[in-house]
């Protein structure tokens, strides 16, 4: 019998080919229309962090070098108050297989994969996860296809998604490059279906477990070399796996005081289902277009209930700019001798200004860096930019406006983060819970769930209710 | 004369979904283009001319359908141009007593 595989079809089909295809039965999850078990799901795959540590290490990931970045150090501290200006690390994440921390998010996942006997995995990435799962599918002996939203409707992409499409077929992966939409999860689930492969999301518990291996191995090296914990970890912030996973991690090693701090590229305004908007931007992840609505609304992705919720674990979420980026891009290289690309770059840029707050003693660590290459380096971004209309210049990075102004700082006193008000983030998320379930009114245990998926607590949750009008359901 | 013979890498091209096949929720702009895909694999015709309907064996041995567009393509994103945004900025951190 031949499938019908049209898009209303296999969109309708789409709880079965996920169960089929990730191995986990979500529904054994499920209490009720909002909440569902997190801690069952996540200990799901039955690995252990130990274990988790073991399957990566089988193929060359983790282990990376912590290194203390002495130069910026002192430069932030040339424009920091007296006493102030912390010691900023680094992980150097670049050292991993495909060059990136997505080693780690894929390795236990496809590690799985294959002892489930899968014979192949998929992946929807146009970043460094699709190459990441591609290179850990070469090395388990399984087939790749990846997914990739890569052109706007004239056939142009960005210089660094097709550097992606370059790597995950240097791995041997099937690469498909799309077009603009939000359809790219219908052709995912027509390949799913069409070869019974595992479905590699980044947001499976697998995937979490892997990156709590990076969480752990920072604040037990920083522990190690410096007799104490990091008072600040700086998280690049796209789908909130990285934030998850680390956060998890610090308090699987006892790091249990250090502030986990978020940071996004600036590109609020432009939309992400956009052809127009696509190239209007240099970076293809770490940006507010993931950032916001994976905090706002996590489960609204490619699996039933997602493992990556950013907002349990966040202490502070910042916004920094494309301009301060390819500026602490320069520095990196400049003072440090270390190229890397952009993603470590985002929350590195952050570090620089958050450090100005901290006292000279206290340790902040940026937890990645990724390889850089053509398509990555910012002169590549910069004449891409330019040759879509963006106005590229030095001054002030205030000035800087998603998709027209990239603005580099004409000095390093220039950087500064944008605080981002995490009450109306918590606000807005316990909105799309309960909008989501209507007409389901919530119970006490919906609640509590509810305080703690938003890392809020019951009173403020009574009164985002009272002001939406819903009401708590009646006990039986 | 054909453009490529069997066993050369080619790119094939898909119509995935045609405007009106895409959902209402897009954007104008999305929404009022198709829904097009790219990928590369081997020929198994034995020659075909480019704009021919042909069928690919992809990496992982896959095969697949499409118009073929480009025979043995390249990666053409490079290192861009050199920018005077950024060639200053070592020099300047430097002289800001960062040096030793």
């Amino acid at each position: 019998m031949k499938r019908d595989i049209r898009y209303g079809a296999v969109m309708s089909r789409k709880n079965e080919i996920l169960r089929r295809g990730t191995g986990i039965d979500y529904q054994r999850y499920e209490i009720s229309p909002i909440s569902f078990d997190y801690e069952g799901l996540m200990a799901s795959s039955q690995y252990s962090l130990e274990e988790a540590q073991r399957i990566l290490k089988e193929t060359g990931v983790g282990n990376t070098a912590l290194v203390e970045l002495k130069n910026i150090t002192k430069l932030v501290r040339s424009v920091s108050p007296p006493g102030k200006g912390g010691r900023i690390f680094i992980k150097d994440e670049a050292a991993n297989p495909s060059g990136s921390f997505k080693d780690r998010r894929a390795g236990v996942s496809i590690y799985q994969a294959a002892q489930l006997g899968y014979k192949g995995v998929v992946a929807a990435s146009s970043g460094n996860y699709g190459a990441a799962v591609a290179s850990q599918a070469a090395k388990r002996g399984l087939k790749a296809i990846i997914l990739q939203e890569v052109y706007d409707s004239r056939k142009v992409g960005q210089p660094e998604i097709l550097e992606k499409t370059r790597a995950c077929e240097a791995y041997g992966a099937e690469v498909w490059q799309l077009t603009v939409g939000p359809e790219l999860f219908y052709i995912m689930l027509r390949v799913l279906e069409e070869t019974g492969f595992y479905s590699a999301s980044l947001y499976v518990p697998t995937s979490i477990l892997g990156i709590e291996t990076l969480g752990y191995e920072l604040a037990q090296q920083v522990l190690q070399q410096e007799g104490r914990y990091p008072d600040m970890v700086v998280i690049t912030h796209a789908g909130g796996g990285n934030i998850t996973g680390t956060a998890r991690g610090l308090m699987r090693a006892g790091s249990n005081q250090t502030a986990v701090v978020g940071v996004s590229v600036d590109l609020r305004g432009l939309h992400m289902a956009s052809d127009h908007d696509f190239n209007r931007k240099s970076f293809t992840t770490g940006h507010t277009g993931f950032g916001i609505p994976f905090l706002t609304f996590p489960d609204r992705t490619d699996v039933p209930r997602n493992c990556a919720r950013g907002l349990r674990y966040l202490d502070r979420y910042v916004f920094t700019s494309q301009g301060e980026v390819f500026y602490t891009t320069e520095l990196l290289a400049r003072l440090e001798g270390i190229q890397r690309g952009p993603a470590g770059n985002t929350s590195l840029a952050g570090a620089m200004a958050l450090a100005r707050e901290l006292d000279q003693e206290q340790i902040l660590v940026v937890q990645e860096t990724e390889y850089t290459s053509a398509g990555k380096l910012p002169s590549s971004q910069i004449t891409f930019a330019k040759e879509n209309g963006i106005l590229v210049k030095r001054g002030d990075p205030g000035e800087n406006i998603p998709g027209k102004v990239i603005v580099i700082p004409e000095r390093a006193g220039q950087i500064r983060v944008e605080e981002m008000d995490l009450q109306k983030v918590r606000q807005s998320h316990i909105r799309n819970i309960l909008e989501a379930a209507k007409p389901y009114l919530p119970t006490k245990e919906d609640i509590q769930f509810i305080a703690e998926d938003s890392r809020s607590n019951v009173g403020f949750l009574q009164e985002t209710m009272k002001a939406m009008k819903v009401k708590e359901a009646a006990p039986d | 004369m054909a453009d490529a013979r069997k066993d050369d890498l080619v790119q094939i091209h898909q119509v995935v979904l045609e405007p009106n096949q895409r959902p209402d929720t897009l954007p104008e702009c999305t929404k009022s283009v198709p829904y097009e895909c790219w990928v590369k694999g081997f020929l198994l015709n034995g020659e075909a001319t480019i704009g021919e309907e042909v069928r690919i064996e992809t990496f992982i041995g896959r095969e697949i359908t499409g118009t073929l567009v480009s025979v043995n393509p390249t990666y053409d994103h490079g290192f861009g141009y050199p920018q005077k945004e950024l060639l200053s900025i070592g020099r300047e951190v430097r002289k800001g007593g960062v040096e030793r």
